[in-house]
């Protein structure tokens, strides 16, 4: 693998990458996205994913959320500003790749899920246990359970292009370039011009989703309605959740110095008071033994 | 109880002996696959028992064998278990219980306070990690607008199975190495009267009237 390791999950040893990386990023222009869905077939091909039967839900989105097998969801948000002008609020759902992964956080199989030095977060399938701590973790509903396999799955990024120089599937499949892949910088850079030429189009609230909450995100994406992510389904301050690092943080801790410390407790119990009397050893006056016969 | 050969009286029937059997290995399985998700450094676990897949697999179904046994358990002892004016006297007496004076600590019955608190911890420690668990297993069934119950599940789940853990490592240290005689009583059934009379007089004593 031609990309370091920034972090694995459930692993007690540090990750070893020492090279330093450019973060790489995935933009989406949400204003310039017509719906047309080439990066859900450009996804589905180039991963190999099984069709995924659709259901109508009087949308033209494909279906109603990712799944194990559909990684990457164009969400047809419809909206009505006070004007009574319709729009769609089209929204690119996939892993965001959080700097601050809160599936890697939470997740108990060493190796299952890991994070590279370019900032792509990975799951492994090969060591995921399937328990879905990753569900419980992810702030943003990205992590899908197989039930075929019992295990985990989500956009990789095209971590495999991605390592070789290419641009992930999806990018390379728009036809409007709402989607854009570099790094991290250029793609603010790109992102912050989008917002300007936005704003003096008089969309006054656009703004760039990167939330800080997680750190920042792999996906960047420019809002027209910046001041309400929610409109595009997106949470306004997501973070990886107060029970998880909780959990995962000063509870583990608890805990296990309290485990530990029971069973010291235990131990110097035993050394200092030991075993009670056996009512069963001790001698009946009615069979005293002699006691020269006791000292054997 | 019933008086046998050799003043040998029985403290436990087979039906007591048998659920708490099916509770202690399913415990153990599940207290040893849990902590194995519960911290990297005792992953092993997990690989000693046959891998985290399987693990994560048998797990929830274990913890319904288990859930069984503590629901048959408290079927069976619920009536032991209430705390008694001989608790309280007993449990006044602890520090001389636990540093081994027990010509100091007042007669306990069938149960003593210590081992009723146990029997509580596992009853309602049990029931919160079924709930929590049900949620941990399921998880991907749970709606992204219920994602508070998830949030819920791995608190309690943890927080429960610490304080079962709690509870195991004085219930088996107790068991195994401070009270001689006790691991037969629970595997074999028996114990002897002197036995009977030194830990529970007041068993020995309302086994007695109850016979008259």
């Amino acid at each position: 693998m031609s990309l370091e390791l920034l972090r694995i999950s459930a692993s007690g040893s540090p990750a070893p990458g020492v090279r330093s990386t450019p973060t790489v990023t995935k933009l989406v222009d949400t204003s310039t996205c017509i719906g047309c869905k080439a990066c859900e077939v450009a996804c589905q091909e180039w991963n190999d994913l099984p069709p995924e039967p659709t259901t109508q839900t009087g949308t033209y989105q494909t279906l109603p959320n990712t799944t194990a097998n559909f990684w990457n969801l164009i969400k047809f948000n419809e909206h009505s500003d006070q004007s009574g002008m319709f729009r769609w609020l089209m929204r690119k759902d996939q892993c965001m790749h959080c700097a601050e992964p809160g599936c890697l956080i939470a997740c108990p199989a060493p190796g299952a899920i890991v994070q590279y030095s370019n900032g792509i977060v990975d799951f492994q399938q090969d060591n995921c246990i399937g328990c879905g701590y990753c569900i419980t973790g992810c702030p943003f509903d990205v992590p899908k359970f197989s039930p075929l396999t019992r295990r985990v799955y989500k956009c990789t990024l095209c971590v495999d292009r991605v390592s070789v120089g290419l641009q992930p599937a999806c990018v390379k499949a728009c036809p409007t370039s709402c989607l854009e892949f570099g790094t991290k910088d250029a793609m603010l850079e790109v992102a912050n011009r989008r917002v300007e030429q936005l704003k003096a189009s008089g969309f006054t609230q656009a703004a760039v989703y990167d939330p800080p909450g997680v750190g920042g995100t792999g996906v960047v994406t420019v809002l027209a309605f910046g001041d309400q992510p929610e409109l595009y389904g997106l949470p306004s301050n997501p973070t990886v959740p107060a029970a998880v690092t909780l959990w995962k943080g000063p509870l583990k801790w608890i805990g296990n110095l309290a485990m530990l410390g029971g069973l010291a407790v235990a131990a110097v119990h035993y050394v200092r008071f030991g075993r009670k009397e056996d009512p069963d050893k001790i001698p009946n006056p009615k069979d005293q033994i002699p006691n020269s016969t006791r000292a054997l | 109880m019933t008086q046998q050969a050799h003043g040998r009286v029985v403290r436990y029937t087979f039906r007591e002996r048998a659920v708490h059997l099916a509770a202690a290995l399913s415990y153990v399985y599940l207290l040893l696959t849990g902590l194995a998700f519960w911290t990297p450094a005792m992953y092993w676990l997990a690989v000693v028992l046959g891998g985290g897949y399987l693990s994560r697999v048998l797990h929830p179904w274990v913890g319904l064998l288990f859930s069984v046994a503590v629901a048959m358990m408290y079927a069976i002892w619920r009536r032991d278990m209430r705390t008694t004016d001989a608790d309280r006297a007993w449990r006044k007496a602890l520090l001389h219980y636990i540093r081994n004076e027990d010509a100091k600590v007042p007669p306990a019955g069938r149960f003593n306070f210590g081992q009723k608190q146990l029997f509580w911890i596992m009853v309602w420690g049990g029931l919160a990690l079924l709930a929590s668990g049900v949620v941990l297993w399921l998880v991907a069934a749970v709606p992204w607008e219920l994602r508070a119950l998830r949030y819920a599940a791995v608190l309690v789940h943890a927080a429960a199975a610490l304080l079962t853990i709690a509870g195991f490592i004085v219930h088996l240290y107790m068991g195994l190495m401070v009270v001689p005689g006790g691991l037969s009583a629970i595997l074999h059934g028996t114990v002897s009267e002197r036995w009977a009379r030194h830990h529970h007089p007041l068993w020995i004593k309302d086994d007695v009237q109850s016979q008259q």
